[in-house]
C-alpha cells in the first residue's frame, strides 16, 4: 500500500486529540519518501536516525504549540545548524552551517519535525530544478515533466504526499511557479514579512521564504508560524502579524478582484487561460466584484528582473571563494585558487547570471542597466498602487503553461520568459498565492492571486473562498512504486 | 547589444571566473541575447524617476552596541578547507 | 641640479580611524584589540551564506559626531553601497561602505602652519566595515588570516589636495588624530591600525594650475613617518622631473628601514568596484533631533581649547599649540592650572621637564608619575621660595623617581631655605668675625662686599639659606658694629 502524509491541519487535529505521537508521523513521513522518492528526487539529504531521534523526543512532551510533531521539508538553500546545506551546489558540498535560519529556529521553536532538505536549481537560479548540481526532481503528476523551480523539491515532496508541508524560497516566482506545475498551494509572502536570515541569498531584495502546502488553510498555519519581525534582518518588517487563520473562511462578499486588461499573452496556452477565467467566476460567484485593472509597465519586468537579479547575485555570491567554507580547487598562486574554485564549484547557468550581473553592474554599464532597472521597478510599483486603489486582489495565471519536459526549455531566454507573471509581484514586493485552478493535459495549472503588501489575510481568503467552491479536488498524483 | 568574447573574458576576470575559449564561444551570444532583451528599458523615458532598491519603506534599522555570542574558533575553523588551527590558509597571495 | 625648475608639492590624504564601539558595525563580536585570532567572529563578519548585517548605532553616532568635528555638512539621507573585490581577509567578496551618500562632505580643518592658520578640505567622510588581517608567510608560500578585525566600524576621512608640504601633512594628520580623541571617537593609535593613513602626491612647476600625475603611498606606521616618506617622495619625484622624466601612476610603499618609497605595484589593474546600494540594509535618514543631541555631546575642540588658553590663560600661541595637540596633555595641563600654578610656569614645566622625562622613559602623559596636582604642588614651592628654580629641577627628578609629593622630598633631602634667623645669626657671625677685610671694605662705603659676605654665609650654608634673609640680617649686624 502507498503510503502519504495527510495535511498539516489533520496531522495537528490527530496530535492534539491525542490519538498519534510524533514519532508515529515522522516514521510514516519517511515510509512515504522512502517509497517515493527514488523515482520522485525531491530530496537531497534526510537524516532517518536524526529524524526519529527528534521525534521521539516530543513524544512524551506537552503538545503546546502550533506546529507540534508536524513533520515538515527545507529547501536546501535554507540553514541548518549541523545539518549540511548546500543550495544543491558543488561549492557548498560540504557545509555544514554553524548557526540556523531564523524560519527553521521557529519552526524547532514549535516543535516541528524536519524531515530533510530538498533539491533546487543551484542557489535558486532557474524554474524548472533542472540546474541542480545533484540530482533531477521530478513532477510527480508525470515523471517526463519537470516540477517547477527553482524549489522543485519542496513543491514535489508536498505534491507527493511526503511531507504536509515544506518551505521555499521566491525571488521571482520560484515558489509559486513550482506549486502550479505541482497542483499545490504556493505562498509568497509579502517582502519583509519573513525573515530572511539564513536563507542564502540568491538576490537579497526580492527572495522571500514562503510555504507549499496541499490546502489554503494549512498556508495560513505555515505563514502563521514563520512570519514576524526578526532583529537580525534589517529588511524585516517591524509589524504584527495577521491572524492568518481564524478569519481565512470569512465571506469574500463585496472583495474586489482585479483582472489585468494589459497582461502579456506571448506563449500563453490556451488551456490555462480558460482554467484561470473559470477561476474568476468562481470568485465572482462567491460574491466578489470583479474589476478591470492595468499593469502597462509590467511588460517590462522580466527584462527588470534579469538585471536587478544578477546583478545581487553576482555580489551576493562573491563571498563562494573557497576561503572560509566549501568546495577550494587547489591553485598555485590565490587567483588560480579562486578561478578555479568558483568555476568547478558553479554550474553553468549560475556562472551566467554571474557574468550578467557583473557586466551589468561594471562601471560604464550602472547607469544604462542596474539604475535603469531600479527606475522601472519605482514604475511597475506605481502600476500596482493605483491598481489596488481599484481593487483587492489581481487575479492573473501563475505560469504561461504546465510543466514542460526535461530539456524542453533550453535557451535561457526562453527559460526566463517563463517567469512573466510572478516577476512583478516580486519587484514590487508583494505577496502572491499560487492556488490550483484544474489540470490542461492531465498537469496541474494554477491561478495566481497578488494582494497588497502585508494584507496576506484577505489574499488568503479570497483563495480559500475560490478553493471551497471550485468544485473539485486535485487528484493526488499516482507515484508508481 | 553585441557582447563580444574579450568581454566576456574581462567580466569573467572580474568575477574570478576562469573561462575557456570554449566557454566564451558559447556565453557571449548568449549574453548578448539576454542583454539585447534588457536594451528594451532603454524605451521608456525613465527621466526623473526614482530608483527603488527595496520595496520596504523602511529606515533606521538599528540595534544597540552590546556584544552578543559569536563562534568559538573551532567552530569558526571546522569548515575551512586549510588553516593552521588559528588562523585560515590560502594560497600565497601574490598580485590579485 | 642647479638648473632645476621649483615644483610645488600637492598631498591628499585618506585617513582611516577605527571607531570605539564594543562591537562590530554589523554583527555583535567585540572589537577588542589583540584578541585570539579567530575569536571575535560570527557568521555575519566570516560572510557565512546567508548570514545578514544589522548596523550598530552607535557606529553611525561616531560617524556623525566625527563629521561634526570636522565641519561637515551631514546627509540627512545616507545610504550603504557594497564595494566589490577580492580578497581572502573580505569574507563577503564585498565591503560594506558608502559610495555616493557618505555621512558627511565638504568638511575642513585648521592647521597652524609657520605661524599662521591654514584650512585642510575634507572632501567627505564615510562608514564601512574593516577587514581582516593577513599574514604572509615569510618564504612566499601561503597567507594566514584573521578575522578579528573583519566589520570592525571605520570612518575614512578623505582630504581635498590642500596639502602642500609632507610637514602640513603631518600637521593635518596630527589635527585628525586631536580632533578623534578629544570627541572620544578613536583610540586613535596608529601602532595598533586604529589610526591609518595613505597618501596622493604629486608635484607640478610652480605656477601651474593642473595637477601632476600621483603616485599613492602607503604603510606609513606612524606621524613621524608619515612626513619621511612624503618627504622622500618629493625628492624622487623631483629628481625625476628634474631630469625630464615623468611621474609614473603607481602605488608606493615606505620602507622603514631604508626610509625610503619602495614600489608596490606599476600601473593599476583597472580597479572596478561595481558599487551599487546594499539591498540587505535600509536607508539612514538623521534627522535634526539626532543631529541636536549629538551636537550638544561634543565636547570642547582643540581649536577651541587652544584659542582659549591663549585668550584666557594668555599662553604664547606656541604653547597653547602643543599643549592641546593631545588631549590628554591639556587635560594634565588644565588640572595644574586648576591645583593653583600660573598658567605659564605650568605650561614651562610640562613641555621642559615633564615631556622630556616622559620621552625618555617612553611613558605617556596618563603614565605620567606626577599626577597634576603635585606638579603645581611644585611649582607652589618655587613660588614661595621654599626652594630655588634650580633645585626645583632635582626635586622633580626625585619625585618621578619616588612617586612623593615636593614637600616631603624637599624635607627628606633638606632642600629648604634656612630662613630661621636664630639658626642663621651664629653663622652670619662667624663669617663676620672670620672674614675683617669685608667687613672693614663695607664699613668703609664700599657696598659690593657685602655680596662676598653673603656668599660666605651662602657656602657656610651649603646653599641653604634664604637669600634674602642673609642680606638683610648681614646688614642688621653689620650696623650694630659701626
Amino acid at each position: 500500500m502507498k503510503v502519504t502524509m495527510p495535511t498539516v491541519k489533520e496531522v495537528y487535529n490527530s496530535l492534539w486529540r491525542r490519538e498519534t505521537k510524533p514519532s508515529d508521523w515522522a516514521q510514516r513521513s519517511l515510509l512515504a519518501i522512502r517509497g517515493m522518492d527514488k523515482q520522485i528526487g525531491a530530496f537531497l539529504t534526510v537524516e532517518e536516525d536524526q529524524v526519529m531521534a527528534n521525534a521521539r523526543r516530543l513524544d512524551d512532551a506537552k503538545s503546546n504549540h502550533r506546529m507540534f510533531g508536524v513533520p515538515f521539508a527545507l529547501k536546501d538553500n535554507i540553514c541548518t545548524a549541523g545539518q549540511k546545506t548546500t543550495a544543491a551546489s558543488r561549492i557548498l558540498e560540504n557545509y555544514i552551517p554553524p548557526y540556523s535560519a531564523t524560519v527553521y529556529q521557529r519552526l524547532l521553536d514549535q516543535s516541528a519535525v524536519l524531515m530533510g532538505k530538498t533539491n533546487l536549481d543551484e542557489f535558486a537560479m532557474g524554474s524548472s530544478t533542472e540546474n541542480s548540481a545533484y540530482q533531477k526532481t521530478r513532477n510527480p503528476y508525470n515523471l517526463e515533466r519537470v516540477p517547477g523551480g527553482s524549489s522543485g523539491g519542496s513543491a514535489a515532496a508536498v505534491a507527493a504526499g511526503m511531507v504536509p508541508f515544506a518551505l521555499g524560497s521566491d525571488t521571482g516566482g520560484s515558489i509559486r511557479q513550482p506549486a502550479a506545475y505541482c497542483g499545490v498551494v504556493g505562498l509568497k509572502p509579502t517582502y519583509g514579512r519573513v525573515s530572511r536570515y539564513g536563507l542564502i541569498a540568491f538576490a537579497s531584495s526580492l527572495d522571500q521564504i514562503g510555504p507549499f502546502t496541499r490546502n489554503v488553510e494549512d498556508a495560513a498555519f505555515v505563514l502563521q508560524a514563520i512570519s514576524g519581525h526578526d532583529p537580525m534582518d534589517s529588511t524585516s518588517a517591524p509589524m504584527d502579524v495577521d491572524d492568518y487563520v481564524t478569519h481565512i473562511g470569512d465571506s469574500i462578499k463585496g472583495l474586489r478582484v482585479g483582472v489585468v486588461t494589459d497582461a502579456a499573452t506571448d506563449g500563453l496556452h490556451p488551456g490555462v487561460q480558460e482554467a484561470v477565467d473559470k477561476a474568476v467566476q468562481v470568485l465572482a460567484q462567491a460574491g466578489a466584484e470583479v474589476v478591470e485593472v492595468s499593469l502597462p509597465h509590467s511588460v517590462y519586468a522580466v527584462a527588470t528582473y534579469y538585471l536587478v537579479a544578477p546583478a545581487e547575485a553576482s555580489s551576493n555570491l562573491a563571498r563562494y571563494d573557497g576561503v572560509r567554507y566549501g568546495r577550494r580547487a587547489a591553485g598555485e598562486s590565490l587567483l588560480e585558487m579562486y578561478e578555479r574554485t568558483r568555476s568547478e564549484g558553479f554550474g553553468l547557468e549560475v556562472k551566467r547570471r554571474i557574468m550578467i550581473g557583473t557586466y551589468a553592474l561594471s562601471s560604464g554599464y550602472y547607469d544604462a542597466y542596474y539604475l535603469r532597472a531600479q527606475q522601472m521597478r519605482t514604475l511597475i510599483r506605481r502600476d500596482y498602487d493605483e491598481a489596488f486603489e481599484r481593487c483587492d486582489v489581481i487575479v492573473t495565471p501563475t505560469a504561461p503553461t504546465p510543466a514542460f519536459r526535461f530539456g524542453e526549455n533550453s535557451d535561457p531566454l526562453e527559460m526566463y520568459l517563463n517567469d512573466l507573471y510572478t516577476i512583478p509581484a516580486n519587484l514590487a514586493g508583494l505577496p502572491g498565492i499560487s492556488v490550483p485552478c484544474g489540470l490542461v493535459d492531465g498537469l496541474p495549472v494554477g491561478m495566481q492571486l497578488v494582494g497588497k503588501a502585508f494584507d496576506e489575510k484577505t489574499l488568503l481568503q479570497v483563495a480559500h473562498a475560490y478553493e471551497k467552491l471550485r468544485g473539485f479536488e486535485m487528484p493526488q498524483p499516482e507515484v508508481t512504486l | 547589444m553585441n557582447i563580444t568574447e574579450d568581454v566576456v573574458k574581462n567580466v569573467a576576470k572580474l568575477a574570478r571566473l576562469a573561462v575557456s575559449e570554449e566557454d566564451a564561444q558559447k556565453l557571449a551570444p548568449e549574453l548578448s541575447e539576454i542583454i539585447s532583451y534588457a536594451q528594451q528599458l532603454q524605451e521608456v523615458d525613465l527621466t526623473d524617476v526614482p530608483p527603488t532598491s527595496h520595496s520596504l519603506s523602511l529606515v533606521n534599522v538599528m540595534r544597540p552596541d552590546i556584544p552578543s555570542a559569536g563562534l568559538t574558533r573551532e567552530e569558526a575553523l571546522k569548515n575551512a578547507p586549510d588553516s593552521d588551527g588559528a588562523e585560515i590558509r590560502v594560497p600565497a597571495v601574490l598580485d590579485v | 641640479m642647479s638648473t632645476q625648475a621649483t615644483f610645488e608639492t600637492v598631498i591628499g590624504l585618506e585617513v582611516h580611524v577605527e571607531l570605539k564601539t564594543e562591537t562590530k558595525i554589523f554583527c555583535g563580536c567585540k572589537t577588542t584589540f589583540g584578541a585570539p585570532p579567530n575569536t571575535n567572529v560570527c557568521p555575519v563578519c566570516l560572510g557565512h551564506p546567508g548570514a545578514l548585517p544589522v548596523l550598530n548605532r552607535q557606529a553611525v553616532d561616531l560617524a556623525v559626531k566625527a563629521a561634526m568635528a570636522l565641519n561637515c555638512h551631514i546627509n540627512h539621507d545616507s545610504k550603504f553601497d557594497r564595494k566589490n573585490y577580492f580578497y581572502p581577509d573580505l569574507p563577503k567578496g564585498y565591503q560594506i561602505s558608502q559610495y555616493d551618500k557618505p555621512i558627511g562632505e565638504h568638511g575642513f580643518i585648521e592647521i597652524e602652519v609657520g605661524g599662521e592658520t591654514k584650512r585642510i578640505g575634507i572632501t567627505r567622510v564615510h562608514l564601512e566595515d574593516d577587514a581582516g588581517k593577513s599574514s604572509h608567510a615569510a618564504d612566499g608560500t601561503h597567507t594566514l588570516v584573521d578575522y578579528n578585525r573583519t566589520g570592525v566600524p571605520l570612518i575614512e576621512i578623505v582630504s581635498e589636495p590642500d596639502i602642500r608640504s609632507p610637514e602640513e601633512a603631518r600637521l593635518y594628520l596630527e589635527g585628525i588624530k586631536a580632533i578623534m580623541q578629544y570627541c572620544d571617537i578613536s583610540d586613535v593609535r596608529m601602532e595598533e591600525g586604529s589610526l591609518r593613513c595613505d597618501a596622493n602626491i604629486s608635484l607640478r612647476p610652480a605656477g601651474q594650475k593642473e595637477f601632476g600625475q600621483k603616485t599613492e603611498l602607503k604603510n606609513m606606521n606612524s606621524f613621524r613617518n608619515v612626513q619621511r616618506g612624503l618627504e622622500y617622495e618629493v625628492i624622487r619625484q623631483t629628481e625625476v622631473l628634474s631630469s625630464g622624466g615623468e611621474v609614473s601612476q603607481e602605488t608606493r610603499r615606505f620602507d622603514e628601514a631604508s626610509q625610503t618609497t619602495v614600489l608596490m605595484r606599476t600601473k593599476e589593474e583597472a580597479h572596478d568596484y561595481r558599487y551599487f546600494p546594499d539591498p540587505d540594509l535600509v536607508w539612514l535618514k538623521i534627522d535634526f533631533a539626532w543631529l541636536d543631541r549629538l551636537r550638544e555631546s561634543l565636547p570642547e575642540l582643540p581649536a577651541a581649547k587652544r584659542r582659549r588658553f591663549i585668550t584666557e590663560l594668555g599662553l604664547p600661541p606656541y604653547d597653547a599649540g602643543v599643549l592641546t595637540s593631545d588631549l590628554a596633555l591639556a587635560n594634565y595641563f588644565e588640572g595644574v592650572v586648576k591645583a593653583g600654578a600660573e598658567p605659564k610656569p605650568a605650561s614651562n614645566w610640562i613641555m621642559g621637564d615633564l615631556l622630556a622625562y616622559l620621552n625618555s622613559s617612553g611613558q605617556t602623559i596618563a603614565q605620567s608619575p606626577i599626577p597634576p596636582g603635585q606638579l603645581a604642588g611644585l611649582l607652589a614651592e618655587v613660588a614661595n621660595q621654599t626652594i630655588s628654580g634650580k633645585q626645583a629641577k632635582d626635586v622633580f627628578q626625585l619625585m618621578c623617581g619616588s612617586g612623593k609629593d615636593a614637600k616631603t622630598v624637599i624635607k627628606e633631602q633638606g632642600l629648604e631655605q634656612i630662613s630661621d634667623e636664630s639658626a642663621l645669626l651664629p653663622i652670619i657671625d662667624e663669617v663676620i668675625a672670620n672674614n675683617e677685610k669685608s667687613v672693614a671694605d663695607y664699613l668703609n662705603g664700599k657696598e659690593k662686599a657685602l655680596g662676598a659676605l653673603v656668599g660666605q654665609t651662602m657656602k657656610a650654608t651649603k646653599g641653604q639659606a634664604n637669600p634674602g634673609l642673609v642680606n638683610k640680617l648681614l646688614i642688621k649686624r653689620l650696623k650694630e658694629r659701626s
